[in-house]
């Protein structure tokens, strides 16, 4: 079944076309890659999925929490992901000045059911509220092997640890659908590998669907089930890892910038 | 008819004051555009501005010749002290949360007003500011003063020339390409910190010009005359679309004539209103302003 | 429950501290111009807990305080002398009616990104003054509001009322924020200052929290106007001028921003240098910006940020010495402090 899906979606920054006439789906349990050489549009549409952008024109539809397929097209980014659908950033934005653990309790707020006043009272609800979203969120840190940190400043973190707290906080909206842009980058190759191991172990375990963004070649072959191409804002190939690799739209679009780019 | 002479007299009125809003509210713009910052101590650079053509006229004595001169040394002035301001007070702050720099700018405003207060020649009382025989002209029943015609002739002076130095000169490219895009302007070999002092020194001296002219209008001067002119100039650049010079244009002069004619028709009491009121409109209806492109941050 | 007994001892140090500093009031050990200036310090330091919520924890810049905090004195007087309603709901109205005026402003400014709500909020608090001064049947006019009644005609117990409602107001702001900020729906407040986008993304209705932190800050500054009138018993609308929003922002900066414990300190500590250097005179209009400037320049955390912007904690004293093993999670107030 269809969780994610786009109606021939574009967006115009001024005169530029960034993405013209896209149209993908993304089915229920899958692991899907978007790549693409820089500037091809990939995060363009991420920030577009997630309601950042608002698309010119196109539709975009994702599974809500009751399985069915809603319109996304009006709807403010905190809503996209009251719906079950959240995201990473390539240019990591974690709360930077809280501990890792306040990080990920934010990220639980759409599932806190006590109001400001139980909270300012302190009454019976918010207490054990309290607890159980923390114990919640430590058990997230601890698949992730980041839980003795959680009294760290998000900021004091090593960078590979900062992207997978950026995943955790993201987990711990509760969603179905999980967007990762870039979630290797600046990882160092063991740190990789045991990235794309990690996420397929959170596939599993949340039942998501992943998106994802990514440059690193061996992560994106290695992992992913099915790929979409992007160059300079269309869809130019879509297939399994196997087809993409040979695909030569593909290969020209990535040789001829191999130069400049190591994408 | 009547009607229409006082409607044509007011909108006239309005053009004048809003050329000095439009010189003070084109420093907002430029400064906002490059380091996106709203400037406070914008206004009080308009205090200081008159106060030094002030001094140099209570000097030479007020003539035509004079208070032209007396341009250039308050122009001067206020250029140094511009760029002095943004180095000592604003470029420590660059990587810091916008907030903090917006905290320094109100110190600064504050330290300007304050400081001209307690200095025994400026001092808290309001002093005259000199000015030429009132001469009127008139022509079909519209009058104009020698003051606003000298109003509007320094006004489209400077701003030609701000115009030529921001489209035609290579500081000018610069600015706009740091406006554009701070990091790519610095990768291409912009000097960025000259280019923002640059701004600040631009800003400064319209708004020590803007002040000649103002206190030339209304001849009393006192250390907190720039706050209402710097807010209304302000409003003047959010109307026009901060970040765009003809806009900031275009806004003075619309807040200039929104404000005499609320003045000639409505009440004198309003008029500080309305500049709110058209502000709150332009910030629900159109936040990136007249002429302004909206602005969405980089994710 | 070993947190519910906690919080019991927080409670009942609090009441013990604060019943201490009404008796040294009341028996004048506590001078009568000292419990005036401590009086006025807490007025202060209420309002500056307001404008920290909204400037130092939601990280939008208020410039108008003195505003909420005019239109919370003058409501109250009006209500009082107008309209014979008894003291305690008339300032409740007070400031309900600067709650009222900060969501009215809010709604159009905070929906955008950017620093409008500094302009605007310092437009209004101009804009207020001079609607006082215009109307002068509710509010004296430029000469002012005079015989407002006080919270009582004895002369004796008129200093320790005043000061004892004060701090007793103060007392619940402070648990009220520190409980606030510590909850979810605080932290959400907090994520709006560190990142706006990431927190939209992970499903904090950024504009509502905006607008909830705004409404809130304007209502504790119209408190602090509400307990101004009857202390002091008159009003006069240049009592509230930009000036005096910006005394509340130094507080705020001074002491540093997100910090309570650093708003209180600074607001009694400024309050206090205030009655010091009067006889600087004028001079000491040239201190407060320098005061802002250095302190943004070289230690933007302010005085709190020296600490590793802790809070003051009572909880965590008293679980120290009941013996109850460190706990992370630092709950309740920080009253004791005053």
């Amino acid at each position: 079944m269809t969780v994610l899906k786009t109606e021939n979606i574009s967006i115009q920054f001024g005169g530029l076309m960034a993405v013209s006439n896209l149209s993908l789906e993304v089915n229920q349990g899958e692991l899907v890659g978007l790549i693409g050489p820089n500037g091809a549009g990939k995060t363009t549409i991420f920030n577009m999925l997630t309601g950042v952008y608002k698309p010119t024109n196109g539709r975009i539809l994702i599974k809500d929490r009751n399985d069915r397929l809603q319109d996304i097209g009006r709807l403010h980014p905190y809503q996209i992901t009251a719906l079950g659908m959240a995201r990473t950033f390539q240019n990591i934005r974690l709360f930077k000045n809280l501990t890792v653990l306040d990080n990920v309790r934010i990220a639980n707020h759409l599932n806190v059911e006590y109001n400001t006043i139980e909270a300012v009272l302190r009454l019976p609800r918010y207490e054990r509220e309290e607890k159980r979203i923390k114990e919640q969120s430590m058990e997230l840190l601890r698949i992730f092997n980041i839980e003795q940190k959680s009294d760290e400043l998000a900021k004091n973190l090593p960078y590979g640890e900062q992207r997978k707290l950026e995943i955790v906080r993201a987990l711990a909206t509760r969603l179905h659908i999980l967007l990762l842009d870039e979630p290797a980058a600046g990882m160092n190759p063991q740190e990789t590998l045991e990235l794309m191991d990690l996420i397929k172990y959170i596939r599993d375990r949340f039942k998501l669907t992943i998106l994802l963004i990514e440059h690193d070649m061996k992560l994106v072959m290695g992992i992913c089930q099915r790929i979409f191409v992007l160059d300079y804002g269309r869809l130019i190939a879509r297939g399994t890892p196997e087809e993409i690799a040979h695909n030569p739209l593909v290969i020209k679009a990535y040789l001829g910038k191999e130069m400049e780019n190591d994408a | 008819m009547d009607f229409l002479q006082q409607f044509c007299q007011q909108t006239l009125n309005g053009m004048s004051l809003g050329s000095i809003y439009a010189l003070l509210a084109l420093g907002y713009t430029m400064v906002y555009g490059i380091v996106q910052l709203i400037n406070f101590a914008h206004g009080d650079i308009l205090m200081v501005g008159a106060f030094v053509s002030y001094f140099v006229l209570s000097k030479w004595g007020i003539t035509p010749v004079t208070l032209m001169l007396s341009f250039l040394p308050s122009m001067l002035f206020c250029l140094t002290l511009g760029v002095s301001m943004e180095k000592v007070c604003y470029k420590p702050l660059r990587n810091q949360p916008r907030i903090n720099a917006l905290i320094t700018a109100i110190g600064v405003s504050f330290l300007l007003e304050n400081g001209a207060r307690v200095i025994p020649a400026i001092g808290p009382n309001p002093r005259v500011f000199p000015t030429l025989p009132v001469v009127n002209y008139a022509w079909l029943g519209v009058s104009i003063s020698r003051v606003q015609l000298l109003i509007f002739m320094v006004a489209i002076v400077l701003m030609l020339l701000l115009n030529y130095i921001v489209n035609f000169t290579k500081i000018g490219k610069a600015m706009r390409a740091v406006s554009y895009d701070k990091g790519a302007a610095y990768l291409m070999g912009i000097n960025v910190d000259r280019v923002i002092s640059f701004t600040f020194a631009l800003g400064s001296s319209l708004a020590a010009a803007a002040g000649i002219l103002f206190a030339s209008a209304y001849p009393q001067i006192e250390p907190y005359m720039g706050i209402m002119p710097g807010m209304k100039a302000f409003i003047a650049a959010v109307l026009g679309g901060i970040g765009s010079i003809p806009g900031a244009v275009l806004g003075g002069l619309i807040l200039g004539v929104a404000e005499t004619l609320t003045k000639g028709f409505l009440s004198s009491q309003l008029s500080d209103a309305i500049a709110f009121g058209l502000l709150i409109l332009i910030l629900v209806v159109k936040p990136s302003g007249l002429l302004g492109k909206p602005m969405g941050e980089k994710v | 429950m070993s947190t519910k007994k906690t919080a019991v001892v927080c409670f009942l140090v609090v009441a013990v501290v604060l019943l201490l500093l009404y008796t040294l009031v009341a028996l004048r050990i506590i001078d009568e111009y000292t419990s005036q200036v401590l009086t006025v310090a807490g007025i202060n330091v209420i309002i500056a807990l307001g404008l920290n919520l909204i400037s130092g924890f939601t990280g939008q810049l208020a410039l108008g305080h003195a505003g909420f905090m005019a239109v919370g004195a003058y409501t109250t007087a009006a209500l009082v002398m107008k309209l014979n309603v008894p003291i305690f709901p008339a300032m409740l109205g007070g400031a309900l009616m600067a709650a009222l005026f900060g969501f009215l402003i809010g709604l159009p400014t905070l929906r955008l990104r950017g620093d409008y709500l500094a302009i605007v909020t310092l437009g209004f608090g101009e804009i207020i003054r001079v609607v006082m001064i215009n109307l002068p049947k509710l509010t004296g006019g430029p000469a002012g509001l005079k015989g407002i009644p006080t919270f009582t005609t004895n002369f004796f117990w008129r200093p320790v009322l005043s000061f004892a409602m004060v701090y007793f107001t103060l007392a619940l702001v402070v648990v009220f924020l520190s409980n606030l900020l510590k909850s979810s729906h605080g932290k959400a407040i907090i994520s709006i200052r560190e990142d706006e986008i990431a927190a939209n993304a992970m499903g904090i209705n950024v504009f509502y929290y905006k607008i909830f932190a705004f409404t809130l800050s304007a209502f504790i500054g119209g408190l602090g106007g509400a307990l101004y009138a009857p202390f002091f018993g008159y009003l006069s609308p240049n009592m509230f001028n930009f000036q005096k929003s910006v005394e509340f922002l130094i507080i705020v900066v001074l002491g540093g921003m997100g910090n309570l414990t650093g708003t209180v300190l600074a607001g009694i500590g400024l309050t206090y240098l205030q009655e010091i250097l009067r006889f600087l005179k004028d001079y000491r209009l040239v201190i407060y910006p320098v005061i802002l400037i250095i302190v943004m320049i070289f230690q933007p955390s302010g005085v709190m940020g020296l600490f590793g912007n802790r809070e003051f904690s009572l909880t965590a004293i008293i679980n120290k010495l009941i013996g109850k093993s460190p706990n992370r999670e630092k709950s309740a107030d920080k009253a004791g402090e005053v």
